[in-house]
């Protein structure tokens, strides 16, 4: 059984590579900027804010991480995975959520999936950093 | 905002533009790409919400 190692000719070293996916996960779509892949960058970093800042608005809730509520767990490693947007809003005192809402479940959709999106972006940044894209 | 088919399209819209630009390479391929996914979430929405038309809205 073989290995395959990255052979690309704009191969990070392993330590930028992990720095990329860092800042790819903070900022959505900066470790695509980092790698100056701008146009994908850019897109990523409108969508995943708008959805994120989207479902803030339609009264979502940021999930805090309760094991004794594995679904809600769950959805706050999802919230978590938009990085600063996460912190910012927690630290903002946003993302409490109202369940009686008409819009709550739409701005638990959102929220989750701009963190679950957003660490596919990381996992592409990483293999660009790497030079296997 | 409380149109529900206003934010399915807004969703659609922004899930359909990451994934075709995270799967594709050239621009025009991910227009094609991201029109397709598009069309498929709305399109399957609907058709889901036309099936369910039918069944009670609960138990009264």
């Amino acid at each position: 059984m073989t290995v395959q190692r990255p052979t690309g000719p704009r191969a990070l070293e392993p330590a930028t590579a992990a720095l990329v996916c860092v800042i790819a996960w903070l900022v959505p779509g900066a470790g695509h900027l980092w790698l100056r892949r701008s146009e994908r960058g850019l897109v990523f970093l409108v969508a995943l804010s708008a959805m994120f800042v989207l479902g803030l608005t339609l009264e979502g809730r940021i999930f805090p991480f309760e094991l004794s509520q594995p679904l809600v767990a769950l959805a706050a490693a999802a919230d978590l995975g938009s990085g600063a947007l996460y912190f910012g809003a927690w630290a903002l005192g946003y993302g409490a959520g109202t369940v009686a809402a008409p819009s709550y479940e739409y701005g638990n959709t959102f929220l989750i999936t701009a963190g679950l999106l957003n660490l596919l972006v990381v996992i592409d940044a990483f293999d660009t950093a790497v030079g296997r894209k | 905002m409380q149109s529900h088919l206003l934010l399915l399209i807004v969703f659609a819209a922004l899930v359909s533009a990451v994934f075709a630009v995270l799967q594709r390479e050239r621009p025009r391929d991910q227009v094609r790409l991201g029109l397709l996914l598009f069309a498929a979430f709305v399109g399957t929405a609907l058709v889901a919400g036309w099936l369910m038309f039918p069944f009670p809205l609960g138990a009264r």
